[in-house]
């Protein structure tokens, strides 16, 4: 294994022990154990072939590109250039027109059930899908096309997802995301806008490292990244408990970080890693809510692009320790319990009874004394 | 007592409690005062953050309630000398949903309704108990208090609360953060629960405003758009736009129970299922004090009550005198 990791070393230009580091740093974003990590970097050491990636762009801002190309463990070189082999994609290609065209046709042809698929972008259904098209062809026939012979298949970002926010009203081009124009097919949801590069890279490191797909929750989102409420995990949810909120922008309790629940925040109604994995490596609260603006519910459909952005969230769940009592609770005082009345009232029942005993008895022997 | 006199005396007493009965309806209940204050706590509205609760705890200076069983956050189950306002919650089967009755959950708010005519101001021996003659708002007063706990017999809603585990302690209630010292409604203030609540579920305002809010509330129906005032309704801090989920019941707890309260309750469940009395319109404090100012009317009852007894000591006497 050593040997393998000298030569890993000399492959990416990245020291044994950075490497792990970063296997590590996967791992534990997919919440395994460091043995696990073990397993990736070796998935990723000693590869029977870079795994094929064919990446599609449909109606979009390009922003989870942007988002991957701005991660840091690995950088996009990296992983484009050693770990994957990216062999279609509209930002980075250096290639362009029918040339790189013929060979996503080729790719896809001699991968065929061995590559991963991942789409960028909404696809627009109305009128045939003309709305959109690259090299002469609608995005939802590319989109069909290459999904055919696909191994896995990830809709990156929120518009991939379900649309995002082509498709909230009037969506004129009858956006909709990837799972919606492949039916029977699992799609794998990391929605988000821009969605976070490590949801993504942790969710392909899981397909290379086991050949299977993270568990997902009921709207195919990955449960390791989109399991909890960002109200869950927010720094800021003890304000949330206390009754402090911010009540406007540049107020005395936005100033102080109070919760944001106030102006709008979607954190209690949607689900996210946000507060735990935050964004661009920067640390220091660096996410949404951390810089003092509420969320807005990107990676929940219906909420984000949806509701308007500063009316008040409904809250979802309710975690321990937040509790509620019952109706007909209540509290109970440090009286007298059951069995202490009933002790005491056997106690007070052999007291009336003894008496009525001896008071017979004292009767009995007045009168015996008396004859 | 031979069997004639005893239905003698039965009859009699039948006859009494019914004449007492028809003078007690002298009273009618009390009107809400001039210029009453109160809360509208709409349970459709509340999200169950327990904002209200903590806000409580701190502006009266409240210990958090530890049951010891590890939560770490104030743990009451009901009102207590430590706790004058708590969030409690209905459920039923599943409780996925909001604001049903069956497979849904409901939360409920507990603290003194602030009764229109309250019973406990009625029954205290000691004048402890006061409702204010121009803001309505009941306070209790420990000066004067005597410690006989008969306002807790006293009030429908088990509001009233007794420090058992203080060897000096004392009645507890809300008294709309307005007892002496706080004084927040007298400063033009509102009450600390509903200055926090985010989503304005807890309402501070004049009651006849409240009641009118209610009333518009009462009209709209499931998926009405409807703009919610936070805070005081007579000048709001904000307002929140919000889609109703769910339908009204057509009852606005507090317009009527018992001669009305200033804390009026909405909800989208029936009253019964959140644990509200049944209460008759005719409130306690109205019966209750034409039975007892009756009896005592020009002292009647005791004079008639001295007669009778007069009369039966004699005739002991004179059957004793006899017997020798």
């Amino acid at each position: 294994m050593q040997g393998d990791f000298d030569a890993l070393e000399k492959r990416l230009g990245i020291s044994r022990r950075d490497f792990l580091k970063y296997c590590t740093g996967i791992a534990a974003t997919l919440g395994l154990s460091t043995s696990e990590a073990i397993a990736m970097a070796e998935a990723v050491a000693k590869p029977k072939k870079r795994p094929v990636v064919i990446w599609l762009h449909g109606q979009e801002c390009t922003g989870p590109t942007e988002t991957m190309l701005r991660s840091e463990h690995p950088t996009l070189e990296r992983l484009i250039l050693e770990m994957v082999s990216l062999e279609y994609h509209q930002t980075l290609d250096a290639g362009a027109g029918h040339q790189v065209e013929h060979l996503k046709e080729l790719s896809m042809k001699e991968n065929a059930g061995k590559y991963l698929l991942v789409v960028e972008g909404s696809i627009p259904t109305r009128d045939g899908g003309v709305y959109c098209k690259i090299a002469g062809k609608t995005m939802l026939a590319h989109t069909v096309e290459a999904a055919e012979n696909a191994a896995a298949i990830i809709a990156f970002g929120s518009c991939a997802s379900w649309g995002g926010v082509q498709s909230s009203g009037p969506n004129p081009t009858g956006a909709v995301g990837a799972q919606a124009v492949l039916p029977g097919k699992t799609v794998v949801n990391i929605p988000g806008c821009p969605p976070n590069p490590y949801n993504f890279l942790a969710t392909v490191m899981h397909f290379l490292t086991f050949g299977t797909l993270p568990e997902l929750d009921s709207q195919n989102r990955p449960k390791f990244a989109y399991g909890r409420l960002i109200h869950e995990n927010c720094e800021r949810r003890p304000h949330f408990d206390a009754g402090r909120f911010a009540k406007e922008f540049g107020d005395e309790g936005h100033k102080k970080g109070y919760c944001l629940y106030k102006l709008g925040c979607k954190g209690p109604e949607t689900y996210s890693n946000c507060p735990a994995v935050e964004f661009n490596d920067v640390g220091g609260g660096t996410w949404p809510v951390g810089v003092g603006h509420p969320c807005f519910g990107c990676t929940e459909q219906g909420v984000g692009f949806t509701k308007p952005l500063f009316s008040l969230a409904e809250v979802q769940t309710h975690t321990p320790p937040n509790a509620f009592p019952s109706i007909a609770q209540r509290e109970d005082t440090p009286g007298m319990s059951a069995g202490a009345a009933a002790v005491a009232g056997a106690a007070v029942g052999a007291a009336v009874g003894a008496a009525a005993v001896v008071s017979t008895r004292l009767g009995k022997s007045d009168s015996d004394s008396e004859t | 007592m031979d069997r004639r006199t005893f239905l003698k005396t039965a009859g009699a007493g039948v006859a009494g409690a019914a004449c007492i009965s028809t003078v007690a309806d002298a009273r009618p209940n009390l009107e809400p005062a001039p210029e009453a204050v109160g809360m509208l706590y709409d349970s459709t509205l509340c999200v169950g953050c327990k904002a209200c609760v903590t806000a409580c705890k701190e502006v009266n200076d409240m210990t958090p309630v530890d049951r010891g069983d590890g939560h770490i956050y104030d743990s009451a189950l009901d009102l207590s000398g430590d706790t004058l306002n708590v969030i409690k919650v209905y459920s039923d089967g599943t409780a996925a949903v909001k604001d049903s009755e069956e497979n849904g959950f409901a939360f409920e708010k507990r603290s003194c309704m602030h009764c229109v005519d309250p019973g406990c101001v009625s029954v205290c021996p000691v004048t402890a108990m006061r409702r204010d003659p121009l803001t309505g708002i009941v306070t209790h007063h420990p000066d004067a208090c005597i410690g006989c706990r008969t306002c807790m017999v006293g009030c429908p809603y088990n509001v009233p609360q007794f420090e058992y585990d203080n060897a000096f302690g004392r009645i507890h209630k809300c008294q709309m953060c307005n007892q002496e010292g706080l004084e927040r409604i007298n400063k033009g203030g509102m009450t600390a629960c509903a200055e926090v609540c985010p989503t304005g579920a807890t309402l501070f305002g004049p009651r006849s405003m409240l009641m009118e809010e209610a009333k518009r509330r009462m009209e709209l129906k499931s998926g009405d758009n409807y703009n919610f005032p936070r805070g005081d309704i007579s000048k709001p801090e904000s307002y929140h736009e919000k889609e109703l989920e769910a339908d009204y019941q057509n009852h606005i707890w507090g317009e009527k129970e018992a001669g009305g309260t200033n804390v009026l309750h909405i909800s989208a469940i029936p009253f019964d299922k959140l644990g509200m009395p049944p209460l008759e319109d005719r409130s306690y404090a109205s019966v209750s004090e034409g039975v007892q100012h009756t009896l005592y009317k020009y002292m009647a009852l005791p004079a008639a009550a001295m007669a009778g007894l007069t009369y039966v000591v004699k005739r002991n006497k004179d059957n004793h005198d006899g017997e020798e």
